[in-house]
């Protein structure tokens, strides 16, 4: 134990008192085209990437990138971890009772089922979903089975190997998986458009009102000269969803 | 990393390859061994110290420490060690925070509003306008006291275990030549008590090196991140696209492990052998029938 | 809704019985320790069975060990070596990787399709893995164990007119299985412990069944608050631990019934064996 305290003691002695603000920004990583590492540089990209270092700019704010597994995500930005949370998550009662979101950055984005058929029976059957998301929340609700992963990676793996018979996750996410397998994995029939959730947007602490009306400005100002449409329209290609 | 892989898409086979071997990603990948060696060599000495203090502890004259030291040690014995691993770090964290809060803040907010944990800038940790190694350095550093305090409590196992195990005559003899208590566990208790702490210690050394998998439950970035991360089939918005590749990631840190264990078997045999000279074990008798004199 | 309402509700939740869903808002602490509590079965389940059959499958691999013929000592050395020296979290990544690479359809053996979809299974794959790792980790116990039996009473034994089959059984397995037990009941709580793993690393939960640890993180991960559920599990594994030790000390005694100091109390870690 006196070690721990010594530890403790030069931990606090050593950290410099220097502040100048930076914004610690929480993603996933592992969200292709939302958020994903790049394998030549090791360093986040994506869509929520470029959208929040836009923000930072705009807003003169100085802005880090912090990655942080999926499960984690919520406690770790509550306990002050970092400030912010882009990862696509989308924005829902659940979650609103506990963290506060800007509006949403994405149009309400549809959720859709991919499996090897398309006439799979996703009432019935086995759907794989990431933990903790909106989607898996549906699929526990509809009376199929419940199949969960941690990343959304296993889940598509668990689909491609039979383990699961389809899994329901962002349209966005599973459009470049499935149209570059090569025919092995399809949209379900008549569940390639889902509504859930209203939208993707940024998750902040309920405490945190300043921060969370300055990134609520930004978007509004990037949706209104146009730049967020373009954005979404450089990650997700030219059908996809924009706002008005 | 070599300049024909400027453009990955154009390249085929072993070229290929050794692009891919060598992004970026992959190079954090190899780094993160290198964490997990880092953790082994910061864990263990600590874990050791802390071992010592449990057993000391354990066998003080004061009531209140002998009890401390009986219920870590037991505690620790009864719950599965994962359990601490995502206990304790948010635990430490949150805690260090709080003290800091009451010293370097001078508002005064309460420090839980709602669900949130907040406290002032100053008092954040690492600060927010730190450098990011900082920040993985202090993940780390938890990390550290949360493998020290399970292993510790099971290294205090051992050396308690050890210290019964050194045989009453030598420390009879010591007190007979009127060396006070501290000296004779200065002089006699401890040095003579490694040779029974050895197959224990040895042991945990082992069992250490098999939990370090579970630093990626503490979100180090560590090697079962990597693998999982880029073992995982890749669209072609990535660099190098490829299907799910986790089973050879993970062949190869199972290869790693293996290797790992096997240098330490052998080289804790060799201490084990250093040690035994002149001990009144069976290790040191048959050591002197060995050599001959 | 009292908590009497909720334990119908959610005791067997973990096996698939009682409500469906689990609950999605105003965590009461009556639900965290059902649900963790309910959780619990499946810890036992895993502990339960792959103790019984890595006991068995053990006492084999040690015996191989000792063989003079190197067919049977070779592989028992590199399956020893492979399980005790490689992760239990890695091997549980590993086993679910390569079994769901089986083919889904079955695999046709002598006209006979043998399914295979159950092996990906938590309660199946899972499973198998740690029969294997508690089997590797106890041969090597049981191997040091018999290396230590004396040789006075293999020799009574002989001139007894005991041998093969009847003198293992009689003589050289139960002073093994006494020398042995302080170590095996470390191994014991080790591999009960090591159960938390299985949701945690490669096996998906099926209809939100999980183990203890899985509910226990489910609540943490909704209430935002480690402080509640991870110490309910904690207090429930070291009742469970305490039971254990409990009953693998009454076996000890009676392991030990022949000898003067029977009474004596197992010291369940004299070394850490694993």
């Amino acid at each position: 134990m006196k070690s721990l305290t010594i530890a403790a003691a030069a931990l606090m002695l050593t950290a410099g008192l220097a502040q100048a603000q930076t914004i610690r920004m929480g993603t996933e990583g592992a969200y292709a085209p939302y958020n994903f590492i790049d394998d030549a540089t090791g360093q986040v990209t994506g869509f929520e990437i470029e959208l929040g270092n836009a923000m930072c700019e705009r807003a003169g704010l100085e802005c880090t990138w912090v990655r942080n597994d999926w499960d984690s995500i919520i406690p770790n930005l509550v306990s002050s971890n970092y400030d912010t949370i882009m990862a696509g998550m989308n924005i829902n009662e659940e979650r609103q009772a506990v963290i506060a979101f800007t509006q949403p950055y994405t149009p309400a984005t549809p959720s859709a089922y991919a499996a090897l058929s398309g006439d799979v029976d996703v009432e019935g059957g086995v759907v794989a979903a990431q933990t903790n998301t909106i989607q898996a929340g549906y699929v526990a609700e509809t009376g199929a089975t419940l199949i969960e992963f941690p990343n959304p990676d296993q889940a598509v793996a668990a689909v491609r190997n039979g383990e699961a018979d389809a899994i329901l996750a962002d349209r966005d996410f599973l459009a470049p998986i499935v149209a570059e397998s090569g025919g092995e994995l399809v949209w379900v029939d008549g569940m390639d458009r889902v509504a859930l959730g209203e939208g993707i947007g940024m998750g902040l602490r309920q405490s945190d009102t300043e921060l969370l009306a300055t990134f609520d400005a930004q978007i509004t100002a990037m949706k209104e000269d146009g730049t967020l449409n373009e954005l979404i329209v450089k990650w997700f290609g030219d059908d996809a969803l924009i706002f008005e | 990393m070599f300049s024909y892989c400027a453009d990955p898409s154009s390249l085929e086979g072993l070229v290929w390859l050794s692009c891919y071997l060598t992004s970026g990603t992959h190079l954090l990948f190899y780094a993160s061994f290198g964490t997990v060696l880092l953790l082994l060599a910061i864990t263990a000495p600590i874990a050791l110290l802390f071992g010592f203090g449990g057993a000391m502890a354990s066998r003080s004259r004061i009531a209140p420490l002998r009890w401390f030291g009986g219920i870590y040690t037991s505690m620790v014995r009864g719950v599965p060690d994962i359990i601490f691993f995502l206990f304790v770090p948010i635990a430490l964290d949150q805690g260090f925070e709080w003290v800091r809060h009451q010293i370097l803040c001078d508002s005064d907010a309460p420090v839980r509003q709602g669900n949130d944990f907040v406290v002032c800038a100053a008092a954040k940790l690492p600060l927010n306008s730190a450098a990011p190694w900082v920040h993985d350095v202090y993940g780390i550093f938890l990390a550290v006291i949360a493998f020290s305090v399970v292993f510790g409590a099971f290294a205090a196992n051992v050396l308690s275990g050890a210290m019964q195990a050194v045989p009453r005559a030598q420390l009879e003899t010591a007190e007979a030549y009127g060396m006070s208590r501290a000296q004779v566990n200065r002089r006699v208790l401890i040095p003579q008590m490694w040779t029974y702490a050895l197959p224990g210690l040895s042991n945990l050394w082992m069992i250490l090196i098999k939990a370090t998998p579970l630093l990626f439950l503490l979100g180090v970035e560590d090697i079962v991140y990597w693998a999982r991360e880029l073992g995982g089939s890749k669209t072609s918005a990535f660099t190098y696209p490829h299907p799910d590749w986790r089973l050879y990631y993970f062949l190869g840190i199972l290869v790693f492990y293996l290797g790992m264990t096997w240098i330490s078997g052998r080289v804790l045999d060799r201490v084990t052998r250093r040690l035994s000279k002149g001990q009144a074990t069976m290790g040191g008798e048959a050591l002197r029938k060995e050599t001959p004199a | 809704m009292s908590c009497v309402q909720t334990i119908m509700d959610y005791g067997l939740r973990s096996i698939g019985i009682g409500e469906r869903l689990l609950p999605r808002a105003d965590y009461t602490l009556c639900q965290q320790a059902t649900l963790i509590g309910s959780g619990l079965i499946w810890n036992l389940y895993f502990a339960v069975l792959a103790l019984s059959f890595g006991f068995v499958l053990a006492t084999a691999l040690a015996l191989a060990k000792t063989s003079p013929n190197p067919w049977l000592r070779k592989p028992a050395d590199a399956f020893i070596f492979v399980f005790r020296g490689s992760p239990l979290f890695i091997q549980f990544f590993i086993a679910y990787e390569s079994l769901v690479l089986l083919p889904r359809a079955g695999i046709d053996i002598l006209g006979m399709t043998v399914q295979t979809s159950w092996l990906t299974r938590a309660w199946a794959g899972a499973l198998i893995v740690l029969i294997l790792n508690t089997a590797a980790y106890s041969a090597q116990i049981f191997h040091g164990a018999l290396m230590s039996v004396p040789k006075g009473e293999v020799e009574a034994a002989d001139a007894y007119g005991l041998t093969g089959w009847k003198r293992f059984r009689r003589v050289i397995w139960p002073t093994m299985l006494r020398l042995a037990w302080p170590s095996y009941t470390n191994e014991a709580i080790f591999l009960f412990h090591a159960t938390t793993l299985v949701y945690f690393s490669g096996f998906p939960a099926f209809q939100q069944k999980g183990d203890a640890l899985y509910y226990a993180s489910y609540f943490a991960d909704r209430t935002f608050n480690p402080f509640v559920a991870y110490p309910i599990a904690a207090a429930y594994f070291i009742a469970a631990t305490l039971a254990l030790i409990w009953i693998f000390g009454r076996v000890n005694r009676r392991l030990n019934r022949h000898l003067p100091d029977a009474a004596s109390r197992i010291r369940y870690r004299p070394q850490l064996m694993r």
